[in-house]
C-alpha cells in the first residue's frame, strides 16, 4: 500500500529529537496500549504482518497525526473486529454482549516470558533453490500492491548488489493476507545513495532486505 | 528474558528537548479509548489482567539497552567474541540469554574508521527489542524515518555527531524480520577500563548508529566543563 507509513525520502518533517533511555512509555495509556497489543497478538488469531498492514490502511492524514502508540492501537481495534473477538458496537459502548469464542484463551501471566524468549522465528525450509547470488546485480520490481508489502517506494525501479542471503523467511505479503506457509529467499540489497536519490546524493549506500518476487535481473 | 536494566545516567542532557514531543492534544479522549477497551477485554476474557502487568514490567524495567551494551563491551575485550557477533549474532547474544521476540534473527554491523553504520525502519518501528528494549519515541516518528535514508548526515547532525566525509555511511533499512545491531568503535583511552565500565559507557543512540562512544562520557564532560 502506497500509505503514509511509507517515508523514506519524504522531506518537511524536520529535526529529530532526541530522548533519554530512561524514558520508555509517556503516559499509563502507552503502557496499555503496548500490553493489549502484546496479550491480544497471544490471542494467535493475526501475525504480525497482518498487524502491521492494519496498521497502515489508514487515511495518510490520519496516520500522520496519530503517534505511535495510536497506530497499534487503531490496528489493534481493527484486528478484534476483523476476527469476531469484539463487535463493533462493544467498542463503542465498552460494554460485552456477545461472548468469547470457546477455542479463544487468553495468554496468562505466567506464560508471558517463555512467548517472549520462543519469539517466533520467521525462516523456513524452500525446497527452491536462490534465484540470485551474493555480488548479483538486481533491480526492484516496479509494483504498487495495494495490500502489504516491504518494498518501500524509494527503491522500486532502483538497482543495487545483493550482499547478504538471510536463507528463506516467511513472505511478508502473502503473509499479511493471512496465507500461511509461503517464504521465500531474503536478501540484503545495498544500494549506493546516488542510484536512490540522485547527483546531489550523500556519498553511501542504503541496504534493505529485500524478498526474491521482489527483484528481477536488471 | 535475562539482564537488568536500570541504569540511571544520562547521556544527552545538552539535546534533550523531549518535553514538547509528549504533550498530546487528544491525550484525555485516548486515556479512556485504552481505558474502556481494556476492561471490555478482561470482561470478555480475552486478556488476563496480570498478562499485561508482566509485559509492561519486563520491557520497563528489565529489557533495554544495557542489555545491548554488555554485547558491545563483550566484543571489545574479548577478539573471538567479536568474531562470533559478527559471523552468527543470534547465537552470540543468546549466549547472554537475549533472545526472542524482535531478535529472532539478529545481524551486527560493525563501524570502522572507514565505516559508520545507522538503523532504521522507514515503513514503520522494527528494531531489535532483546538486546535494546523498546525503541525511543524519535525511532518510530516521521522525522527519523523519512530522513535516515536520504540524508543520514543530517539526521546523525540532530545529535551532535558529525563524521569525516571520507567515512562511508551505510543505512541499514529494517524491511524484513531481520533485526541489526550497530557496533560502535571502542573509543580511545578506553585500554585499562574492565569490561563492565565500557559497558556503562555504550549508549542506545551508538547501538542505532546516530552516535560515536565517547570517553569520557558526555555527562562527565559536561560536569568538568
Amino acid at each position: 500500500m502506497n500509505g503514509a507509513h511509507d517515508m523514506g525520502g519524504m522531506h518537511g518533517f524536520g529535526a529529530v529529537r532526541d530522548e533519554p533511555e530512561d524514558d520508555r512509555f509517556h503516559g499509563e495509556w502507552e503502557r496499555r496500549a503496548f500490553a493489549l497489543t502484546l496479550a491480544c497478538g497471544g490471542l494467535g488469531r493475526w501475525n504480525i504482518d497482518r498487524a502491521r498492514s492494519a496498521r497502515e490502511q489508514q487515511p495518510p492524514a490520519q496516520y500522520l497525526e496519530n503517534t505511535y502508540y495510536e497506530q497499534w492501537l487503531h490496528g489493534l481495534e481493527v484486528l478484534l473486529v476483523e476476527e469476531g473477538l469484539v463487535t463493533a458496537e462493544e467498542l463503542r459502548t465498552g460494554k460485552a454482549v456477545v461472548p468469547k469464542p470457546a477455542d479463544v484463551v487468553p495468554i496468562h501471566a505466567d506464560r508471558v516470558v517463555k512467548a517472549l524468549q520462543q519469539g517466533s522465528p520467521y525462516t523456513r525450509d524452500v525446497s527452491q533453490a536462490p534465484r540470485f547470488a551474493i555480488g548479483d546485480t538486481v533491480r526492484v520490481r516496479v509494483d504498487h500492491p495495494t495490500g502489504h508489502t516491504r518494498a518501500p517506494r524509494y527503491v522500486r525501479g532502483r538497482t543495487g548488489t545483493v550482499v547478504l542471503h538471510h536463507g528463506a523467511h516467511v513472505y511478508a505479503d502473502a503473509s499479511a493476507r493471512g496465507e500461511h506457509g509461503v517464504a521465500h529467499h531474503l536478501y540484503n540489497v545495498a544500494f549506493d545513495a546516488a542510484e536512490l536519490w540522485g547527483a546531489e546524493a550523500q556519498d553511501g549506500a542504503v541496504h534493505l532486505d529485500l524478498w526474491e518476487p521482489y527483484l528481477e535481473r536488471p | 528474558m535475562a539482564g537488568a536494566d536500570h541504569h540511571h545516567d544520562h547521556h544527552h542532557g545538552h539535546h534533550h528537548g523531549h518535553d514538547h514531543d509528549h504533550e498530546h492534544p487528544r491525550l484525555g479522549e485516548l486515556e479512556l479509548r485504552v481505558k474502556a477497551l481494556e476492561s471490555l477485554l478482561v470482561e470478555k476474557g480475552l486478556v488476563d489482567p496480570a498478562a499485561l502487568d508482566t509485559f509492561i514490567d519486563i520491557y520497563e524495567t528489565k529489557v533495554g539497552p544495557r542489555n545491548g551494551a554488555a554485547v558491545v563491551a563483550r566484543a571489545w575485550v574479548d577478539p573471538a567474541f567479536r568474531d562470533w557477533l559478527l559471523r552468527d549474532a543470534s547465537a552470540a547474544i543468546k549466549s547472554f540469554g537475549f533472545e526472542g521476540r524482535q531478535g529472532e534473527h539478529m545481524v551486527t554491523v560493525e563501524n570502522t574508521n572507514q565505516v559508520h553504520n545507522l538503523v532504521v525502519c522507514t515503513l514503520c518501528s522494527c528494531y531489535p527489542w532483546p538486546v535494546l528494549g523498546l525503541p525511543p519515541v524519535w525511532y518510530k516518528s516521521a522525522p527519523f524515518r523519512s530522513r535516515a535514508v536520504i540524508d543520514p548526515r543530517g539526521v546523525l547532525a540532530d545529535f551532535g555527531t558529525t563524521l569525516p566525509q571520507d567515512v562511508e555511511i551505510r543505512v541499514w533499512d529494517s524491511t524484513a524480520e531481520v533485526r541489526y545491531l550497530v557496533l560502535p568503535q571502542r573509543p580511545s583511552g578506553t585500554e585499562g577500563l574492565p569490561e563492565a565500565e565500557l559497558a556503562a559507557l555504550v549508549t542506545r543512540n551508538a547501538m542505532i548508529g546516530v552516535e560515536q562512544v565517547v570517553y569520557p562520557p558526555r555527562n562527565a564532560r559536561e560536569a568538568a566543563e
